[in-house]
């Protein structure tokens, strides 16, 4: 079972882990991204590519699910402006067993931050930057290699 | 050949729209002729465009190099590094 959703809606955690713990699977591992509070951020938008941005989660998702057999997986990205302590991304896996949950569930989020065409606006004291991509994200997606 | 173009983040910014249609000559065969073709006439495509090193893109929502074939694209998207998540 694989759900992807890009919206602009807030992202409720616990109505995310209720969906992803219905797969009855006896292990689950989450990521949740937040609006980072200790950085003097006031906004942060988040623009995407609609229709590429879901096929790409879409096939990450795939990907993880064939690699670690995961009974499930979601992805939930929120777009538009957000602010400090708000969710951007919950990323929720479902296995028979711990280990590949958690490996699936690190694969997913590091491969999302290189792969997935979003970008992030941050807006602090007034001014507006685009955020620059980290080598240190290359460098974790690349770990993934199969 | 008639590509629907799309501009996202700081490279929509610079150019100042989100998308154009476009009919570049035969002789634009890649997506790096297509960036060379766009800036060659305009300051404004040239600035945006300057640092190829920063650049992406992708042919009909697929993630390709800038040297990747044009082919019979119908839309191309040109746009900085990913920074989601």
């Amino acid at each position: 079972m694989m759900t992807v959703t890009v919206s602009e809606a807030i992202i409720d955690a616990g109505v995310e882990f209720a969906a992803i713990s219905a797969s009855g699977a006896g292990g689950i591992a989450t990521f949740v991204g937040l609006v980072r509070s200790d950085d003097n951020v006031a906004t942060l938008s988040l623009e995407h590519y609609p229709g590429a941005t879901e096929a790409a989660l879409e096939a990450l998702a795939d990907g993880a699910i064939a690699r670690w057999d995961l009974i499930g997986a979601r992805i939930t990205h929120r777009v538009g402006d957000m602010h400090p302590g708000e969710i951007v991304v919950f990323v929720g896996t479902a296995a028979r067993h711990r280990g590949a949950a958690l490996e699936a569930c690190a694969f997913l989020i590091d491969r999302l931050k290189t792969e997935a065409p979003f970008w992030k606006k941050e807006t602090r004291g007034g001014e507006t930057s685009w955020v620059e991509p980290r080598d240190s994200d290359d460098a974790a997606a690349a770990r993934w290699k199969a | 050949m008639t590509i629907e173009l799309l501009y996202f983040a700081w490279v929509r910014e610079r150019i100042g729209k989100a998308s154009e249609t476009v009919s570049p000559p035969e002789t634009v065969t890649t997506v790096a002729h297509l960036i060379d073709w766009l800036a060659a006439d305009s300051a404004v495509y040239a600035a945006a465009f300057v640092d190829r090193q920063r650049l992406r893109a992708a042919v009909d929502q697929v993630f390709v190099a800038l040297d990747a074939p044009l082919g019979n694209a119908r839309e191309v998207a040109i746009f900085p590094p990913v920074t989601g998540g």
